[in-house]
């Protein structure tokens, strides 16, 4: 049969039958619906996180303390384990980085004037700015002599800045007192804004490492050392050059856990979007799922109509309609149905994505993979549900279904 | 001499309900020539509903050979009836049997729409024409259940006309109406008749076999009678001597 007439009967039989095609299609609505916003979230969050780290450096690269061992073989060896010779060493002898700060950090209360705010202050050295993709607004990074005089000096972020200058003073120059140990503010750093967990990242307080080991922690120990590598492809080099020296240095023997570990922001954020997929997935499916409901809606409502109609199927095939021209029909139906249907969930998913993104300022993307694949699924759905009670009816006896009531 | 168009030869249908075995039709010869005018008749349950939906390849006999246009039936498949009903052969039903919700011309454009042969504006055409032919021209965008019995059975015929039919089967077609609609439908089937249909009209009621040229009166799925109607009367003449209506 003719394709034109295919599509005609099919159209005018849905139009017959408005509110069972609408019925049958908000299944496959909701189902495109959430599987397009759940990816277009998953996906959102992916791309939110992705930029935010690669806003705190992504060639970054920080050697830690392994806490898994310290679970099994305690003691403060390991926890102090981590030596300004670890730091000096990777300094001088690796190849692929670029810059290398020690990182040692305390607690406290920062106060000026009236105005009181607690900070976790960070003893870096002047690489870390470069590190950490922080950016001079106002003054400047450490000076030479500041490290290795342990200088009361500090680089403070906006929010540190709003806290306790509340007059609109100009911070630098000014002093302000760290647990009372008075402390020159040299430099204030450019707004990076906060993360979508609602991490400030203006709310920094950082100095020389030399003072806060001394002055403030009173510890001879680091807790962490930074470095970026050259660039992002060598990143991978200099893990393993960073590794070699902190494995010769800690006398790690071949095969045994080492007390640090040596991790690059691309891991990380590696290890963050293996979660997000997870969730991603999860959410996927939990919205397959409603997919594959609507979907069964179809072969319902097919199947249902097949019984209604079997008289206007006998009808049908007494004016010459042959089995296949049923079969075609049905099918036809059943594809217009969750094409039109899968339409109406793309536009509607989409839609309320974008809400999402406006209310929520998060990176929501509806992805064009989520579209195909929605549409891929419906046309699927309506081909696969919608051939059972086909087949059923193109199977059928003309007298026997016009004479059925 | 004419051409043979049916040529059936001792068929029988049985149906099996449950444990009972259904003669409907217990053997049944007879054939019929292009142009003719061939009534059936039979109280209810005889089998004439049985012999037509044969006639009309929507069934097919247990036992039996069934010659239509001079092919053998029993060598068709499925496919080629289906072909044959929408090429050849127009259907009429006692309850009419229209698309529910479907405007008259769309009723009428259904055998068209399985048939690739015609266009949409061929098909359109046709079906105005069917419509006109059945005096429905002021009628063709109005839905089957806006119309009256009448009117619905004349969608029917148009639809069983629209494909050029070489016979037209219409089973008890008048026996859902009142006498004087009745009348109209049978002064209708009378001129498609003078235009050169073979047309089989099943009824049970004796009146309407007088308006034909040939009468097959069955029981209990044999032929009891098969008698030539020598003075056929004119169903236009006799609408036009009933008292007008007033309304
Ligand atoms: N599909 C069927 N299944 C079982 N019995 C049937 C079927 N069709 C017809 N019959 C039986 O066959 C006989 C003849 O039926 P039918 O041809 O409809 O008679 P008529 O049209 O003359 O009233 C009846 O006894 C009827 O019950
Ligand atoms: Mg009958």
């Amino acid at each position: 049969m003719n394709l034109n007439n295919l599509i005609s009967i099919a159209l005018r039989a849905l139009v017959n039958n408005k509110m069972r095609g609408f019925l049958t299609m908000l299944g496959i609505i909701i189902g495109v619906s959430s599987v397009i916003i759940m990816l277009a979230i998953g996906e959102g969050s992916k791309n939110t996180i992705a930029n935010e780290i690669s806003n705190m450096g992504s060639n970054m690269i920080m050697v830690q303390r392994n806490y898994n061992r310290e679970g099994v073989s305690k003691g403060a060896t390991s926890m102090e384990s981590m030596k300004i010779k670890d730091y000096e060493d990777i300094a001088r002898d690796a190849k692929y980085i670029s810059g290398a700060s020690p990182y040692v950090t305390a607690s406290g209360q920062l106060i000026f004037g009236s105005n009181n705010h607690p900070i976790r202050v960070e003893g870096v050295n002047e690489d870390y700015l470069e590190i950490r993709k922080h950016e001079i607004q106002d003054g400047s990074n450490f000076r030479e002599g500041d490290i290795k005089n342990s200088a009361k000096v500090c680089i403070i972020g906006k929010t540190v800045v709003e806290k306790l200058f509340k007059n609109d003073e100009d911070p630098i120059g000014k002093i302000i007192r760290y647990n009372n140990i008075p402390f020159q503010v040299i430099g204030v750093l450019k707004s990076k804004g906060s993360s979508t967990f609602g991490q400030d990242f203006d709310d920094v307080m950082i100095a020389p490492y030399t003072t806060v080991q001394k002055r403030i922690a009173a510890i001879n120990y680091l807790h962490a050392i930074f470095a970026s590598s050259i660039s992002e492809e060598y990143s991978e080099k200099a893990i393993a050059e960073i590794t070699e020296i902190m494995t010769l240095n800690h006398n790690i023997p071949e095969g045994k856990e080492a007390d640090f570990i040596v991790e690059s922001q691309k891991q990380i954020l590696e290890q963050i979007n293996t979660v997000i997929n997870l969730i991603t997935t999860l959410l996927g499916s939990i919205a397959g799922i409603s997919l594959l409901v609507g979907g069964i809606g179809i072969m319902n409502i097919m199947y249902v109509s097949v019984t209604e109609r079997t008289k206007e199927i006998g009808l049908r095939m007494s004016v010459g309609a042959r089995g296949r021209d049923i079969l075609a029909q049905f099918l036809v139906e059943a594809i217009i149905i969750s094409l039109t249907g899968g339409l109406i969930g793309v536009l509607f998913g989409s839609g309320v994505s974008f809400i999402i993104r406006l209310a929520s300022g998060w990176a929501v993307t509806v992805s064009p993979f989520s579209v195909i694949l929605s549409f891929l699924f419906c046309t699927f759905t309506g081909v696969f549900f919608g051939w059972y009670p086909a087949k059923k009816a193109a199977n059928l006896d003309p007298i026997e279904a016009i004479r059925y009531e | 001499m004419k051409e043979k168009i049916i040529d059936i030869r001792d068929i029988k249908r049985h149906f099996q309900v449950g444990e009972e075995l259904v003669q409907a039709l217990r053997g049944v010869s007879f054939s019929v020539e292009e142009g003719e005018f061939l009534t059936i008749m039979g109280m209810s349950g005889s089998g004439k509903s049985t012999l037509l939906n044969l006639l009309g390849c929507l069934d097919t006999p247990t036992e039996g050979e069934y010659y239509l246009d001079g092919k053998p039936v029993a060598n068709m498949t499925k496919n080629e009836r289906a072909i044959y009903r929408n090429r050849k052969i127009g259907f009429v039903f006692q309850s009419y049997n229209l698309l529910p919700k479907t405007t008259a011309i769309q009723n009428v454009e259904l055998p068209l729409m399985y048939n690739h042969n015609y266009s949409a504006a061929q098909r359109k055409e046709k079906s105005k024409q069917a419509l006109i032919s059945v005096g429905l021209e002021d009628r063709m965008m109005h839905k089957s259940q806006q119309m009256s019995g009448g009117q619905q059975q004349r969608v029917a015929i148009a639809r069983a006309l629209v494909n050029d039919p070489v016979m037209i089967l219409a089973d008890e077609a008048t026996g859902n109406l009142d006498s004087r609609t009745s009348y109209e439908i049978l002064t209708l089937f009378q001129e498609l008749h003078k235009e050169g249909r073979t047309i089989i009209f099943v009824t049970h009621n004796p009146e309407i076999a007088e308006f034909s040229s040939r009468t097959i009166v069955l029981k209990d799925g044999r032929i009891l009678e098969d008698k030539v109607n020598p003075n056929v009367k004119d169903a236009r003449t006799v609408l036009e001597s009933l008292p007008k209506e007033n309304d």
